[in-house]
């Protein structure tokens, strides 16, 4: 059974998008250690509402890890201190009595902050837009196992598919690139036989979409720091080697040469 | 009112159940390749049923508007599903095929289900597959690069397709990506941050819907030639269940109080290994796969109010009840069966863990006899998810688990072409009640949004929309929207205005615990009696003393909660009158005076071999009750047993 902690919070509150925003503080007490982060969130809430204020906006949805709609900055690290969770993962058991602990939205210029500590992220939406598909209507598919893939491109490919779409990567991010996002989903496709058809076309509008919204990546590795799902940087590699190849000899154009 | 119900199920299932759904199709109405773009299509939700059905209406030529109230398509809680996707593709060679999992699905919902719409699930079970694998799901291969299978649910063969641990996320990207390229290319207009709050039916029919922006606040309407729903189960009506946050029954309810029939609201599975609460704050609960209890071994201590740690208590000290009570299946009795032994063991003062509300599951066996590394590769991501949660590590102590809400086997009610009783309006995914009967089987929710959405729906809706070809949507600015408008404009605004003093939350969670002792795992007349009193009676409390701050031009999420509390309460209270009027015990619902000796469930196919089909009759009415009976041409009617 957990203990007790007494903490000081740090809370980003900001009206709307054209609101200045502030830092609020508030205190704190008795939360035990068993307790979720999100769940102590909702305890702060439950407290500011009886006071008769309104309560702090932040977003969550699963509360499991797994459909990246948490989105905090604790204390200056997205999704807080422990490596491979999400938001909603981390407990209170990671912080100690008497901890003070800043939590803001996600910083970034294309994720414009919507209220207190929810932002837009639909610029994620708009990469996969460009390409972040196999084109097969349904019913036009093939027997399941009439196109064998090795076992090590499933396997890869799974890790880049693991992407939650959370955006930490972004957040994280000094530069505030979409690498790791737009390269985790690219070579989920690229990296598998069903996904060859298109991997020229879809590399280039995918990377040249991304490139519209976020910033360049010059190879912190912060990215995969934050991420819940600890996607590795060799997908940034691959992609990049990707685009290259594709510009380099027109193959989106010409075919697979 | 509505008179008889008709399912209209396809001519000729009851000799050839083969050949019905084939048939069937070829029966229905087409709607020509050209006209297609005429007919405008609403989907309101985009898990898997509905991302499914939005993409492959768009891919056939329809003008699609889809619906979400998150920011993104691919954060419908589907996205969470985790164990597998039946599929009757036997590749393991192993005596699968369609039939038998047609047979073990209609067994498995404890004969509450239409065999016709059953096998038509198993047979397009075999599409899903090639469908998703087509579009770049990750699915489990073995070393010669073809696909893996494992068992699941209790079923004699291996058909389970899986993605590691983390299936629906797999399923879900590939419907969501097929949907993205149709936003793309501009055949669906997706609206996001977009909550359905209203029905729109007129002459009839399903004309349309109102909606608010979770953002602005803005009450917009939408009109279109048919309505699709797949907005998912209602278990948050416990509280705490494995559903998300936002889960709700709301878009559904609202179509109910518009007329469309809901379904068997009694029948709501909980799952038997989820990690328990620990904390009066705990805001939902997480479940552990069921492929745990292949190597788990669940017991309790002996002794009462037990205070020693589970490693201090030796072998003669604890009760592998499971195993005592069921020799032959022992812990991997099916999970109704497993749930309610849980909740005994706990509520006679044998519990485990620090609040003392859970059961031990046990890998020492299993680590001793296997080794660390085995178990490791098996359950890995499952023990670090638990460890994360508990702080606890599996591996050198057992786990604490509990029965938790999971999924809901009642819904909206629909016909064999997945339409309501109201014309116009469909029901996909876990929003209907049709395929599951009154008990789900593991790895076949996953597989029945996607049947819907890609290989019925986009079948039976030209069946509907054929004879309206001509005629243009409704205009949204129509009177009836208007109406509907001002009403939602009004209701929202109701809730600021009643400025009580305990939060949303605080009466969701009360909510909750009514629900959760009186029509939880285990019902008795008394406790459903009580229900039918005091659920409405906390909702006259919630409408008097509910405190929402702020205000409804912005994102405000106690503002949207309020709504989707209200309609928790109201389908409570009908959960309540269906299960008491349900005198048997079948799958999920469990009465405690029908019980076999053993203490198994006892059904009563003479008198309750129906679906029960609830009508809307006002606020402050019950509803009124429509049956219909369920003939079984094809799977034999016996009673379950596991010892």
């Amino acid at each position: 059974m957990g203990h007790d902690l007494n903490l000081t919070l740090r809370v980003w509150r900001q009206e709307g998008p054209n609101d200045r925003g502030r830092f609020e503080t508030y205190k704190l007490d008795k939360i035990s250690t068993d307790a979720s982060f999100l769940e102590m969130m909702d305890v702060l809430n439950e407290g500011l509402i009886e006071n008769g204020e309104e309560p702090v906006i932040f977003e969550s949805d699963c509360r499991e890890g797994i459909c990246g709609t948490c989105n905090l900055m604790i204390n200056g690290r997205a999704h807080g201190p422990q490596k491979g969770t999400a938001t909603c993962q981390l407990h209170m058991r990671e912080f100690s009595d008497g901890d003070e602990i800043v939590i803001e939205p996600w910083r970034a210029a294309s994720f414009p902050i919507i209220r207190d500590l929810a932002v837009d992220r639909s610029p994620l939406d708009a990469i996969i837009n460009a390409g972040g598909f196999i084109s097969v209507s349904t019913g036009s598919a093939p027997d399941a196992n009439l196109t064998p893939v090795p076992k090590a491109a499933a396997d890869s490919a799974f890790d880049g598919a693991a992407c939650i779409g959370c955006g930490a990567c972004v957040a994280a991010c000094p530069n505030s690139a979409a690498q790791l996002f737009t390269s985790a989903k690219v070579q989920h496709l690229n990296l598998l036989p069903q996904g060859q058809a298109e991997r020229w076309q879809r590399t280039e509008a995918m990377v040249e979409t991304m490139e519209q919204f976020f910033g360049s990546c010059t190879n912190h590795g912060e990215c995969h720091e934050a991420c819940p799902k600890e996607i590795p940087l060799d997908f940034i590699a691959w992609t990049n080697r990707d685009y290259l190849k594709s510009k380099r000899k027109n193959r989106k154009l010409a075919g697979q040469g | 009112m509505i008179g008889q119900l008709d399912s209209r199920l396809p001519k000729g299932w009851e000799t050839n159940i083969a050949d019905a759904w084939t048939n069937h199709k070829f029966d229905m109405k087409l709607v020509n390749p050209a006209n297609k773009r005429k007919f405008d299509v609403i989907v309101v939700g985009t898990g898997l049923a509905g991302s499914s059905a939005a993409a492959t209406l768009a891919e056939l030529g329809y003008k699609v508007k889809a619906f979400t109230f998150h920011d993104s398509p691919r954060r419908a809680h589907s996205i969470a599903a985790q164990g597998g996707i039946n599929g009757a593709k036997n590749y393991q060679n192993d005596g699968d095929s369609v039939y038998r999992l047609f047979y073990d699905t209609v067994k498995g919902g404890d004969y509450r289900s239409r065999e016709a719409n059953v096998h038509r699930l198993a047979e397009v079970s075999v599409d899903i597959i090639d469908q998703a694998t087509a579009q770049g799901v990750p699915f489990a291969r073995d070393y010669g690069g073809l696909l893996d299978n494992r068992s699941f649910g209790g079923a004699q063969v291996s058909r389970t397709f899986y993605a590691r641990g983390q299936t629906g996320q797999q399923l879900l990207i590939g419907a969501y990506s097929a949907l993205m390229r149709q936003v793309s290319l501009g055949t669906v207009e997706l609206h996001t941050r977009t909550e359905m709050l209203d029905l729109v039916v007129h002459d009839g029919a399903a004309r349309g819907i109102v909606c608010r922006d979770v953002i602005s606040g803005e009450i917009t309407s939408h009109s279109a030639h048919a309505v699709v729903l797949a907005t998912g189960g209602y278990g948050n009506v416990y509280y705490l269940s494995t559903n998300a946050m936002m889960c709700n029954v709301t878009a559904a309810w609202r179509a109910h109080r518009k007329g469309a029939l809901f379904a068997n609201p009694c029948y709501t599975q909980i799952h038997p290994t989820c990690i328990p609460s620990s904390d009066e704050f705990q805001s939902k609960l997480t479940l552990m796969s069921e492929s745990l209890r292949n190597d788990g071994r669940i017991w309790v201590p002996q002794q009462f109010s037990e205070t020693r740690a589970a490693g201090d208590i030796p072998e003669g000290e604890r009760d592998y009840y499971l195993e005592r009570k069921y020799p032959a299946f022992g812990n991997l009795v099916p999970r109704d069966v497993a749930s309610r032994n849980a909740k005994t063991v706990v509520d006679e003062g044998r519990g485990v863990g620090a609040l003392q509300n859970g059961v031990y599951l046990d890998f020492a066996d299993a680590i001793a006899r296997d080794g660390k590394d085995t178990i490791a590769a098996k359950y890995g991501n499952l023990f670090d998810m638990y460890q994360r949660i508990t702080g606890e590590d599996p591996y050198s102590q057992p786990m604490r688990i509990y029965p938790a809400t999971h999924y809901t086997m009642g819904g909206l009610w629909v016909d064999y072409e997945l339409q309501s009783n109201v014309p116009g309006l469909f029901v996909l995914g876990e929003a209907n009640f049709s395929d599951h009967g009154a008990n789900r089987l593991g790895a076949s929710a996953l597989m029945q949004g996607l049947a819907d959405g890609y290989f019925v729906l986009p079948y039976t809706i030209g069946n509907y929309l054929a004879d309206q070809l001509g005629d243009a949507p409704m205009d949204a600015r129509d009177e009836a929207f208007v109406t509907s408008m001002t009403e939602v404009q009004q209701q929202t605004d109701w809730w600021l205005s009643i400025k009580g003093t305990k939060s949303v939350d605080y009466y969701h969670r009360e909510l909750g615990k009514l629900v959760w002792d009186y029509i939880g795992m285990s019902r008795n007349q008394n406790g459903l009696e009580k229900a039918i009193s005091e659920i409405p009676a906390l909702k006259e409390e919630f409408h008097k003393n509910v405190r929402v701050l702020g205000s409804a031009n912005t994102l405000n999420q106690s503002l949207e909660k309020a709504a989707r509390v209200n309609d928790f309460f109201e389908l409570a209270e009908l959960k309540a009158r269906d299960a008491l009027h349900r005198q048997e015990s079948a799958g999920g619902h469990f009465r405690e005076e029908y019980q076999t000796p053993e203490g198994e469930a006892q059904r009563d196919d003479d008198n309750f071999k129906y679906v029960a089909a609830w009508e809307w009759a006002g606020d402050g009415t019950p509803q009124n009750l429509h049956k219909e009976e369920l003939d079984f041409k094809y799977v034999k009617l016996t009673q379950r047993s596991y010892k």
